[in-house]
């Protein structure tokens, strides 16, 4: 792909990144940030694209380690948006504080 | 054999490409609403799979065997760090997640050098500033989140360490790593260049973050997302895959938006927090130690318990205390009670309270609080003079009026929560201590003030128990 394709790609993700974020609430903010990190965690696919004509030891051992470096940021930032977002809750029919015991979901 | 060249047919994993691009600006749309946000960040998931899964299609992507260790390792070491995580804890866990990102963008853009390096030379000009770039801020977020993970995680003092020089030193820092960059793009090639460009970076990471007070942690671990996103973006023009370059956009573009906008919250430049030392260095209109010269007000459960149970309206206020307490579910208790009694309880949340952006609403929201009684700050300010009781827990910064009022204070000019405002206010503290940023708050001094001094949770606890026995 020649430069100039990349650039207008880039400019354009840019400006699509902007529109698609300036009116998240406040409320939001956690779990956002917590999403578009997994989202660069595609970096991992940097480290799919070289290992495989990669020579050496080193040069695969330090892949690997991307690649596992990759996958946590991925997995990991994923996994800890829904376990945020899945709190978020707007209002519970006629609340019962006592039903559910909130110490044992602490320390869950 | 013929399904598999069908497979990786360049132009399928092109449209699979664009099918994961849709899939995560559709997923990011729906993030922007508390009810399908949840929804979205699955979507965004899917797109990511889709991602990986098309780029093992490359004919030229092999040695499965070293890729499905590092995947597996990965996932031993996310999974079970993401479900385990307390909420509490979720701004290190961010910076982690954030850091280890950064730092597989500085591993790769570095095998990609030595990988030219060994095919005869420098690659060329487009593919080798990017590979620099890449470098040097991949290796900047690594080691500033890690930094940013130590300081939250209380592993290092979360106070600002200054050194003499501190801005000196970084700058020299910056000028070698892009010293050496230069040095290389117009020709030089030497891995031990390029080495000498990761350590630098990584010494700058350490040294921007380690200046920067704990009270502007949501604008670093912000800034810290985009510079990863950025450096994302520059690792795929390097590697020519548009699946990095878009992907690491979007982050980049989303987090510089996130940065300024917490920035703007605490009326300063992104720049300036940069500068570092909130409050650290010049400390004007308050004293570091204890206000002991001033006399406060302070209270006890029973009385706090009476005040709120005969309120028509209550806002409470938190901040990192709170977290730190982990005393969001005896707040909700506490809220619950109070509204039984048709009182009105609602939460003050400031866009900067607590460790990252939107923190105290992550908390709350684990305690089930629902979202609609969160209010931000520009909605609650104006009803602060028809509420009864002001309830500041564990927050201190966000709440003190001296950003009104003192031109000297050094956070003169940051919006805050209007709380003194209120007809009573009653402040849950640990004890006088001054907030992470060191500054005085003359809200304990009012008249209208009432502190109720220990632990958050205790304190809380025994003020429902009070109104229990109402």
């Amino acid at each position: 792909m020649d430069l100039l394709t990349e650039l207008t790609i880039l400019v354009l993700a840019a400006f699509v990144g902007f529109e698609v974020i300036s009116k998240v609430p406040n409320t939001l903010h956690t779990p956002l940030m917590s999403a578009t990190n997994a989202i660069h965690g595609i970096v991992l696919l940097g480290g799919l694209l070289l290992i495989g004509e990669a020579t050496g030891f080193l040069d695969e051992l330090l892949l690997v380690i991307a690649i596992a470096f990759g996958t946590i940021n991925v997995v990991g930032g994923f996994l800890v948006t829904d376990r945020m977002l899945h709190m978020f809750k707007r209002r519970p029919e006629p609340r019962e504080p006592s039903a559910e015991e909130p110490a044992a979901k602490e320390s869950a | 054999m013929v399904t598999a060249s069908f497979l990786s047919d360049p132009d399928l994993i092109r449209v699979l490409y664009l099918v994961a691009f849709a899939l995560f600006i559709f997923g990011l749309r729906l993030l922007n609403h508390p009810r399908s946000a949840r929804r979205g960040n699955i979507v965004a998931g899917v797109g990511m799979a889709i991602a990986v899964v098309a780029t093992l299609l490359y004919d030229f992507v092999g040695d499965y065997l070293l890729i499905a260790i590092g995947i597996a390792i990965g996932t031993a070491v996310g999974v079970p760090a993401a479900r385990s995580v307390k909420m509490t804890a979720m701004p290190q866990m961010v910076a982690l997640f954030n850091g280890v990102g950064g730092g597989a963008v500085a591993l790769i853009s570095f095998v990609e050098y030595r990988e030219s390096l060994s095919l005869g030379g420098n690659p060329e000009l487009e593919t080798l500033i990017p590979i620099l770039f890449a470098a040097i801020v991949g290796s900047i977020s690594f080691w500033g989140s890690n930094i940013a993970f130590g300081k939250l995680q209380e592993v290092l003092p979360g106070r600002p360490i200054q050194l003499p020089g501190q801005q000196f030193i970084n700058i020299a820092l910056l000028a070698v790593a892009i010293g050496c960059a230069v040095a290389i793009a117009v020709g030089t090639e030497s891995q031990l260049l390029f080495l000498v460009i990761l350590v630098a970076a990584a010494a700058l990471g350490n040294m921007f973050v380690l200046p920067i007070g704990g009270a502007d942690m949501p604008v670093v671990i912000s800034l810290l997302n985009a510079f990863t996103g950025l450096s994302a973006a520059a690792a795929g023009m390097a590697l020519d895959n548009v699946a990095l370059i878009v992907g690491g956009m979007l982050v980049g573009a989303s987090g510089t938006i996130l940065t300024t906008q917490m920035a703007e919250a605490m009326n300063r430049s992104v720049l300036s927090v940069l500068a570092g030392g909130f409050g650290g260095v010049t400390v004007v209109g308050g004293t570091g130690d204890d206000g002991e010269a001033k006399p406060v007000r302070s209270t006890d459960a029973s009385d706090v318990a009476i005040q709120l149970a005969y309120a028509s309206k209550v806002v409470v206020a938190p901040g990192y205390g709170m977290a730190v307490a982990q005393a969001q579910h005896t707040v909700r208790e506490l809220a619950d009670e109070l509204e039984k009694r048709g009182v009105r309880v609602d939460y003050a949340i400031h866009p900067v309270a607590g460790r990252m952006p939107g923190h105290m609403n992550v908390l709350l929201a684990e305690a089930d609080v629902p979202y609609d009684h969160l209010k931000e700050m520009d909605e609650i300010n104006p009803e602060f003079p028809q509420t009864d009781v002001a309830l500041v827990i564990g927050a201190n910064d966000v709440t003190n009026p001296a950003a009104r009022e003192n031109e000297g204070s050094p956070i003169y000019g940051m919006p805050i929560l209007d709380v003194d405002k209120a007809a009573q206010v009653i402040v849950l503290k640990r004890s006088m201590n001054t907030g992470f940023a060191g500054i005085d708050n003359p809200l304990f001094y009012n008249e209208n003030t009432a502190l109720l001094f220990g632990d958050a949770k205790e304190s809380v606890a025994a003020v429902l128990s009070e109104v229990k026995a109402l």
